[in-house]
């Protein structure tokens, strides 16, 4: 299927799932699909470095942040569209992705994890010393009943929930896109055998960055409509650890080689914490998600989809 | 400029002091990290953990945090060893230990945290010993016990790593796996058990640096965090696998976050390593003392 191909069949289910939704017509729905999508892009995302590039960023929930606080800022100085924010948080984080990437991607891969680690402590710092957009007390961000959309009026959380699934879309047909192309190639090469990469020719260091900047674009467009989503952002909830941990759990338990990995862990992890949030308490939960990360990391290196073609594989040939 | 000596000076006093307790925490981290190349992100999970432990036993039996502490040095230890066995088994051995060994860690980082949640709660927990609350002064520097006694325990403790891996055989044979793991194998040594015990010594070192942490300051699970930033940047700053770097790294951090303190703000402190993290890997990643 070539790309303009699987663009049209993603959007078609997206405005299938849209459909259904208003249909339902709960208000619950969207608020707990919303988390989920909003996962799908954060691990596709963090998979755009992560799994085909092999870096780990462990700072998905500081450019998260920083999209929401893009967001809370402009909010403040002169209020826009909610898309344009989408934008201008993709912009803000891809800037903060790009500078740590360059300071430390020339080094070993070891050192980007570690800045990475270190950049939540500090924006979140940062943060809390900036009165402007709430600092440790956070601020209020008073969200629509409704809006008009093109003469019609929609639920102001429905319109949140299409923008999320829109960007959920995109955030997909761009990492397939990536993973076909010689980006991709080029990005899996650096993955492989780095030094046998930069030998053969291949820019590592130019191909590191695009892959740093687009994942934290990605993660800041994720966040940028959060504000408005939550109603009231304070610093420890838009640093939460359960960015950092879902962005990396849920490409690794469902398989990091391909864009599927990344929608499969989500969707799985997303509902499961949907669910248990509500039954039992949000600390359990993440217990529940770092022990499988750890559990599939030793036992199920591919994740749930190299299981699955391992199966396949086993079948074919009895 | 009209900066009062008195503040400058108990700024400096009280930097040197933090310096050395974060010398013991970055130990570990200088094992692990600097001369293992294990990325060992969940090692201030470890010292928390060190740190409950000598509440615990404080609070219900009344026993010294740092008698705990030493106490508790041989489970360290089998923990340390255990992990790093299923770390070899799982990751280094298949050649894994970029992307999934670190996603490792770092699940185990989160777990260790969130059980301590589950087990305490997120209230802060101190302890109680004789030495918190009095203070020496000599002249106009205030020195703390608090801050005092750990700074004697960590030196003792760093002192104790730098004459075991440069005086007896296994620790020049850690000195010597970090440098070349194949020849030390033509010696006839197995490189991964000498690397076992390695990791358990540095995770036994947690032991102790969570017992200090607890008795400067109270402690809930989620504090390992912002000793994450600290710890690696001493060790980069210091120069990989350098524990005399290290020793100097962590005094210098710790005056700098000190006077940040002192004179911005106790809020700016968590920037201070970071702001360090990222000039030493700009302008100097080999560090202080590198290789």
């Amino acid at each position: 299927m070539n790309t303009a191909k699987f663009s049209l069949v993603a959007l078609a289910v997206g405005a299938v799932v849209m459909t259904v939704a208003h249909w339902m017509h709960v208000d619950y729905l969207y608020f707990a699909s919303y988390t989920i999508l909003q996962f799908v892009v954060l691990a596709t995302a963090w998979n755009i470095l992560g799994g085909y590039c092999g870096y780990v960023n462990f700072g998905s929930a500081a450019f998260f942040a920083m999209g929401a606080y893009a967001s809370v800022f402009m909010h403040k100085t002169y209020p826009l569209p909610v898309p344009i924010l989408i934008l201008i948080g993709g912009v803000v984080s891809g800037i903060v992705g790009f500078g740590m990437g360059y300071l430390t991607l020339r080094l070993r891969g070891s050192f980007f994890a570690i800045a990475t680690l270190a950049l939540s402590v500090v924006l979140q710092t940062l943060v809390v010393n900036w009165e402007y957009v709430g600092g440790s007390r956070g601020a209020y961000v008073i969200r629509p009943e409704t809006i008009e959309f093109a003469g019609i009026t929609i639920n102001y959380i429905e319109y949140l929930f299409g923008l999320m699934l829109l960007l959920a879309v995109i955030a997909l047909v761009t990492a397939r896109t990536i993973e076909r192309s010689q980006l991709g190639f080029g990005f899996a090469s650096i993955r492989d055998d780095e030094l046998a990469a930069e030998a053969a020719g291949v820019p590592t260091l130019r191909l590191k960055l695009i892959a740093t900047t687009l994942s934290g674009a990605f993660m800041g467009m994720a966040g940028a409509p959060f504000p408005f989503y939550i109603g009231y952002l304070q610093p420890s909830s838009a640093f939460g650890l359960e960015y950092a941990v879902n962005s990396i759990a849920m490409p690794m338990i469902g398989g990091t080689t391909s864009w599927v990995g990344p929608l499969v862990g989500a969707l799985l992890l997303g509902s499961a914490q949907q669910y248990a949030i509500v039954t039992i308490s949000s600390a359990v939960n993440l217990l529940i998600v770092g022990l499988m990360l750890v559990a599939f990391v030793i036992i199920a290196p591919n994740g749930l989809v190299g299981l699955v073609q391992g199966w396949r594989r086993s079948w074919r040939k009895p | 400029m009209d900066i009062s000596w008195d503040l400058l000076l108990n700024a400096i006093a009280a930097g040197l002091l933090l310096g050395g307790f974060y010398a013991a925490v970055t130990a570990g981290v200088s094992i692990s990290f600097g001369m293992l190349d294990i990325v060992n992100i969940a090692h201030p999970a470890f010292i928390i953990l060190g740190s409950y432990i000598a509440y615990y036993f404080n609070i219900k039996y009344g026993v010294d945090p740092i008698v705990v502490s030493i106490i508790a040095l041989p489970f360290f230890y089998a923990l340390g060893a255990g992990v790093y066995q299923v770390y070899y088994l799982s990751f280094e051995k298949r050649g894994q230990e970029s992307l999934r060994g670190l996603a490792f860690f770092f699940g185990l980082l989160f777990v260790t945290e969130v059980s301590l949640i589950l087990v305490f709660g997120v209230d802060y927990r101190y302890v109680e010993a004789a030495y918190i609350g009095p203070s020496i002064h000599i002249g106009i520097v205030d020195l703390p016990l608090r801050m005092l006694v750990p700074f004697v325990v960590s030196l003792v403790l760093f002192g104790a790593i730098q004459l075991f891996v440069t005086k007896t055989f296994i620790g020049r044979a850690i000195m010597a796996v970090s440098q070349d793991q194949t020849a030390l194998q033509l010696m006839g040594v197995d490189p991964i058990k000498i690397k076992r015990i390695a990791f358990g010594i540095s995770i036994a070192t947690a032991s102790v640096a969570g017992a200090l942490l607890i008795i400067i300051q109270p402690v809930e699970p989620s504090v390992g965090r912002e000793y994450i930033g600290r710890v690696f940047a001493i060790c980069v700053f210091g120069g990989l696998g350098s524990m005399p770097g290290t020793l100097i790294a962590a005094m210098l951090l710790g005056v700098v976050e000190s006077l940040t303190a002192t004179f911005y703000g106790p809020s700016w402190a968590p920037a201070v390593a970071f702001g360090l993290l990222l000039l030493t890997l700009a302008f100097r990643p080999a560090g202080l003392l590198g290789r």
